[in-house]
């Protein structure tokens, strides 16, 4: 991919918006089929026990209800769930499995999971009949803390693993102790990180239809990855995979726990559809999604760094806690990411890390968008923040000295990242980044200056700037099939689901560019197994990066054969020809053909196919990138803290952001401006409150603070353009970035603002009942010692 | 999140309110805006077996000033209505100023006055500026109506006056005194949320001293509080700011603050201090000459 | 318990049934009308994605009973514009990258229409306030805050053109 091109690097208008202004975009709970029955779960209220009974007869009784099924009425078909991603192959690890299943048989782990499914005529008395079931549930003592699960005498949550280990890590290079006996500085501090839910405005909902004649099923499911939904589901089912289609429609935000395959309610609509030869819906509700949908961020690392007197990183060591919840599904993601992108831009050459992952009796925990990033960057950046404090040396300065340079990529981390390839960065170039974001926010002005002037009105004002990198675009494969129609329009499919990040139009505007013709005129596909077959999902800020390259192959397959299709309809070379306005053109006259009539003459009714060739004009490519691509970013913000009231208005926020080359870059801006929006949550806004019982105390959307347009500040938002050798398209990923380093970000900035009060953020979310504690000097639940 | 059965009945009297109120008693609630009882039925927090709709009750809604000046708010009145009301902003600066603290507009347009006050949320805004202004509720029963001042109606948490067989029609907001300055100040974590700590306030200045001040809180305890410490306090002094924080001291002492998710009882306390001496300040300064 | 029979406008046309008093109005367009613009985020009046027009008045569908609502006036996004002809909001949300997935928009829109009809123009941060009873994941808000502002434009050229 060489150069801006037609339609590549565009901020055209998406192909999905009038649907979706007007309504009429389909969403799974939009899906209407005749005869459809509704389910709803009977769920544990507490966190840890063991089921005495669970009587159904009440419920069976009730007019409207067709059935209700336990886990022993389940039969053969219960089983424990895969393991979804694999351990990588570190060296010395321990994984003990405890996969989810699809109804509680025995115990029950956390409050939500469920223990019965009622199917009814409709929601309302589906919900009614839950209400019948009546479950006897003897108490267990409870794991309701990261740090409480490995303590002596704590509740066993799985019997067969014997202890609440789910995972143990170390990964290291170079020798930490060695560096640190020569370090000026030594920086060692405590740092936690809370629990939040995903958010997506959709809740999670399956509907399912197997029609008995056809002996197929169909399923519309809120998934990120349909395709491996799909497989998986023929497998349980025992049906072949051409029997079962798997519709991911628009849907309503994904996030990350959207992509957890084989959540309990996916394995058994289908099971239940079965069963009554009746099409079955179930639409997770709010309070609902709080206990049943993943979640993510618990983690308690003990820290530190060995740093030079010139503030050259030494070193650096960390061990941290990570709490999984009750099951463990997805394996070493989310620590294995913190593990990583710990290291940051930085040249780091002696690492010491290492983690256990456990279980608690609280919800699964899986990816949400940051995937463990966030951890990690707010582990570096905070050391970083003090070491540049006690060495007297400018924070921006101490980041800028330990940039890897742009002469030593690709850079070789030497330990493993978590798709189990190694930790590669693939380019960067991120001095010029940091020097756009210094600029733009003011930086020189704000701290020789402003910051003291607003002080002397009685004001508490800081900036903060931070940095970090997110590893993108990992593999295995994705893949697309592009057709030019008869009509001269283009279809593309693909096996990508999409979750708003503008897949309809990115993925039109790349095989636009290829095609010659209007993005309008390329319909997309994805999300659809009976359009694509082949393809795992989209999560892990990939979808550009793997699938957009899979629809670069493509385009150009299918440009190759418009190309020597027309040269034999114009009767001129090849590289005579150009591809624009929908035609094949003789270069700088009007001799040319439509690419619908090429596509006619593509697919003869007489005569015959050339030998070798193929009809139609039609290609279908794959891309796997060899590792993934690193993306990087500079944010910074000015904070103003009410010293009397502990609450806070961001007054400003800078991104400078490089995702490589951009195909949209109205779409780029939105995805790093929805990713600020959710760190801002994740920093001060939204926490999860758990009681000693594991009971969550803020199930709702009163008490569970997603960010109003009044608590999102403006942002400006300033790229730059690395592009990556990894891929055609030289692009990375950016759908997670904006939400990774905003606790690093805010942490230093509200620090920057009471300055020679002694207040040090080192937890995440902060909150106003936090920060008042710390300004207050009652800072002792976050420890802070050293 | 989907409602548990219930009967349903919409009567469009008074009389016939009460009669269907006779009829079920306990069994039954009233629904006028519905904004928090509807969400508590889809958890199935309430599960009333019968519903008694008062939104066809013609003339429970309204906003009328009478001879005296009073601002007579009938209950169903939607709390949209206020913040449109030239006649509310004009009399009552404290209750417009309060309004849009009240959640969302979209709730504001469907949320009623009367509901409000009766379903006694001791976060909610209109119970403590009803306190601060001294108004009346005005309750009909089979017997006949009867009138009850703010600081007898709010008798705990969500718990009122209120018998089981009455129901409250509307609310009568005196006129502000002349000279007269007033308040409200609200932290809340984000726009549109329940407070933290919130304050209405009303004070007169009659030649350079405070009279008769009034302050009220919300999310200060089980229900809407006058901060009697502080206005005793205020009460004849010269504004000033030592007094504010003499005032914001006493303030700490009035409250009784719960705990919840959002703010300890040590947080919550000191926010109460905080915005007392900032409302009173602001009042202050809105007070004019007598 | 019974059901009891509405008889209520919908998007200006007639519309009769029987319901069950505690259908909601969200499920009613929803499941009764198929009118599945309407999104179901919360069912507790907070998220504002099944934000409609009540007698003109913007409110939470989920907040609401069916049965409520006999004799009135209900507008939902699909009154509107259509793919084919948005309407002005519609037009400047496309314009501005005000969506993204998409789900909360028709419950921005029903806000929307409403406020720009009381405040045609408003500053950045009336926007604010207007669109903060509407809760968003995806777009940071930044875009929405735009494309109303757009819109707030398109709609004043277009009265301006009528009194002209």
């Amino acid at each position: 991919m060489s150069g801006g091109g037609l339609w590549f690097g565009k901020g055209v208008l998406r192909n999905e918006d009038p649907k979706l202004l007007t309504g009429r975009a389909l969403f799974v709970d939009d899906v209407r089929l005749d005869g459809m029955l509704h389910a709803a779960f009977v769920r544990s209220d507490l966190a840890h026990g063991e089921i005495v009974s669970v009587d159904t007869s009440d419920a069976l009784q009730r007019e409207g209800v067709l059935a209700v099924y336990t886990a022993e009425d389940l039969g053969a078909y219960w089983h424990e769930g895969p393991v979804l991603v694999p351990p990588p192959p570190i060296e010395g690890h321990t994984f003990n499995p405890a996969t989810i299943v699809p109804l509680a048989k025995g115990r029950v782990r956390h409050v939500g999971e469920p223990i019965a499914v009622v199917v009814a005529e409709n929601a309302y008395v589906a919900e009614d009949a839950a209400q019948d079931v009546w479950v006897e549930i003897e108490p267990l003592d409870v794991v309701s803390s990261t740090e409480s699960a490995l303590a002596e005498g704590s509740p066993v949550i799985h019997e067969h693993i014997g202890s609440n280990l789910a995972a143990h890590v170390v990964q290291r290079k170079g020798d930490y102790e060695a560096a640190r006996s020569e370090a000026a500085l030594v920086v060692s501090r405590r740092f936690v990180y809370d629990r939040g839910v995903s958010g997506s405005m959709e809740n999670r909902g399956i509907v399912a239809s197997w029609d008995p004649r056809e002996e197929e099923l169909t399923v519309w499911d809120t998934t990120q990855a349909p395709i491996p939904i799909r497989n998986g589901l023929a497998r349980l089912l025992g049906l072949l995979e051409s029997q079962v289609r798997v519709v991911a429609p628009f849907i309503g935000g994904g996030f990350g726990p959207k992509m957890m395959m084989f959540y309990p309610e996916e394995v058994l609509l289908p099971w239940i559809s079965m069963q009554l030869g009746r099409p079955v819906k179930w639409i997770e509700d709010r309070q609902e999604s709080f206990f049943a949908t993943t979640m993510e961020r618990d983690q308690v690392h003990e820290a530190e760094i060995a740093v030079a007197s010139d503030g050259t990183i030494l070193g650096v060591k960390d061990f941290f806690l990570h709490d999984t919840g009750a099951y463990d599904p997805y394996g070493l993601t989310v620590p294995i990411n913190t593990q990583c992108t710990l290291l940051g831009p930085y040249r780091i050459d002696n690492y010491d890390s290492e983690f256990k992952a456990v279980f608690t009796n609280r919800t699964v925990v899986t990816p949400v968008r940051g995937a463990g990033r966030q951890q990690g960057v707010f582990v570096i950046e905070r050391l970083l923040d003090i070491a540049a404090r006690e060495l007297g040396m400018d924070r921006v300065e101490i980041r800028r000295r330990n940039f890897l340079r742009p002469d030593e990529f690709p850079y070789d981390h030497e330990i493993l990242f978590q798709d189990s390839a190694p930790l590669y960065y693939d380019s960067g170039d991120y001095a010029p980044a940091l020097d756009k974001a210094v600029e733009l926010i003011g930086y020189r002005d704000f701290i020789d200056r402003e910051k003291a002037r607003l002080l002397d009105e009685g004001r508490r004002v800081g900036l903060g700037i931070v940095t970090y990198v997110e590893g993108t675009g990992i593999g295995p494969y994705e893949g697309a099939r592009v057709t030019v129609e008869p009509s001269g329009s283009v279809r593309v499919a693909m096996g990508v689901g999409s979750q708003g990040q503008g897949h309809f139009t990115a993925f039109a505007q790349v095989v636009a560019e290829q095609l010659g013709v209007d993005v309008s005129d390329v319909h997309v596909s994805t999300g659809d197994t009976r359009d694509f077959s082949w393809g795992t999902g989209t999560f892990a800020s990939r979808g550009a990066v793997v699938a957009g390259s899979a629809c670069h192959e493509s385009a150009l397959r299918v440009r190759k054969k418009v190309l020597e299709l027309a040269s034999e309809a114009l009767e001129a070379d090849e590289q005579d020809l150009e591809l624009a306005g929908g035609m094949a053109r003789v270069r700088g006259s009007d001799h040319g053909i439509s690419l619908g009539e090429l596509a006619v003459r593509a697919n003869p009714l007489r005569g015959a196919v050339a030998p070798g060739t193929e009809p139609g004009l039609e290609a279908t490519a794959y891309f796997g990138p060899q590792r993934g691509s690193t993306a990087f970013g500079v944010h910074a913000m000015i904070v103003e803290v009410d010293p009397e009231t502990a609450l806070i208005e961001i007054k400003r926020y800078v991104v400078v952001h490089d995702c490589g080359r951009i195909i949209n870059p109205v779409i780029v801006e939105a995805q790093v401006h929805g990713g600020v929006a959710h760190g801002i949550g994740d920093a001060f806004y939204e926490q999860l409150h758990y009681d000693e019982d594991g009971q969550l105390m803020n199930a709702s959307f009163m008490d569970y603070l997603l960010p109003t347009a009044c608590e999102v500040p403006h942002m400006e938002v300033a790229h730059e353009e690395t592009p990556s050798p990894l891929n055609p398209l030289g692009v990375k990923g950016v759908g997670e970035a904006g939400a990774i380093p905003v606790g690093a970000l805010l942490a230093q900035a509200v620090e920057d603002a009471l300055e020679g009060t002694g207040v040090e953020v080192l937890e995440m979310p902060l909150s106003p009942n936090r920060l008042f504690e710390l300004i207050h000097g009652s800072g002792e639940r976050s420890g802070g010692e050293g | 999140m989907k409602p548990a059965p219930f009967l349903y009945h919409a009567p469009e009297t008074v009389a016939e309110v009460l009669a269907l109120l006779s009829e079920h008693g306990d069994e039954a609630k009233v629904l006028a805006g519905g904004q928090s009882l509807i969400p508590t039925m889809n958890f199935r927090l309430a599960q009333p077996s019968v519903l008694i709709d008062i939104n066809r009750v013609a003339d429970l809604e309204g906003i009328e000033v009478t001879a005296d000046g009073t601002l007579r708010i009938g209950a169903t009145t939607r709390q949209r209505a206020l913040e449109r009301s030239a006649e509310v902003a004009a009399r009552s600066p404290l209750l417009f100023e309060a309004v849009p603290f009240v959640a969302h507009a979209q709730i504001r347009n469907r949320g009623t006055v009367g509901g409000n006050l009766a379903h006694a949320d001791p976060r909610s805004e209109f119970p403590a500026v009803m306190l601060a202004l001294g108004a009346d509720l005005r309750i009909r029963g089979t017997g006949g109506e009867r009138t009850v001042g703010a600081t007898d109606f709010f008798r705990g948490l969500f718990a009122t006056a209120l018998g089981p067989q009455e129901l409250l029609v509307g609310v009568d907001v005196p006129p502000d005194a002349p000279g007269s300055g007033s308040a409200f100040v609200e932290l809340s974590r984000r726009n549109g949320d329940y407070a933290l700590a919130g304050v209405a306030c009303r004070l007169t200045l009659r030649e350079g001293r405070i009279s008769d001040p009034r302050v009220g809180f919300l999310s200060a305890g089980d229900r809407p509080l006058l901060a009697t410490e502080a206005m005793r306090v205020l009460e004849g002094q010269e504004p000033g700011e030592a007094l504010f924080r003499e005032a914001a001291e006493a303030a700490r002492h009035d409250v009784r603050p719960i705990e919840d998710v959002h703010a300890s009882v040590a947080y919550r306390t000191h926010l109460f201090g905080v915005i007392t001496r900032r409302a009173l300040e602001r009042a202050a300064g809105r007070a004019g000459p007598a | 318990m019974s059901d009891t029979r509405v008889s209520l406008t919908v998007n200006g046309a007639l519309v009769e049934r029987s319901v069950e008093p505690r259908l909601l109005l969200s499920d009613f367009l929803r499941g009764e009308l198929g009118l599945t613009g309407t999104h179901v985020g919360c069912e507790h009046g907070v998220c504002g994605a099944c934000t409609v027009l009540l007698d003109g008045e913007a409110v939470r569908a989920c907040l609401v009973f069916a049965v409520q609502t006999d004799g009135r006036d209900l507008r939902t996004v699909e009154s509107l514009g259509t793919t084919d002809s948005l309407h002005p909001i519609q037009e400047a949300f496309r314009e501005e990258h005000g969506l993204q997935c998409g789900f909360c928009t028709p419950g921005i829109l029903m806000s929307v229409l409403p406020f720009l009809a009381e405040n045609p123009s408003p500053t950045e941060d009336e926007i604010r306030h207007a669109i903060a009873g509407n809760l968003c994941r995806c777009t940071g808000y930044q875009n929405i805050v735009k494309a109303v502002r757009n819109a707030a434009a398109k709609l004043r050229d277009a009265a301006e053109e009528v009194d002209g």
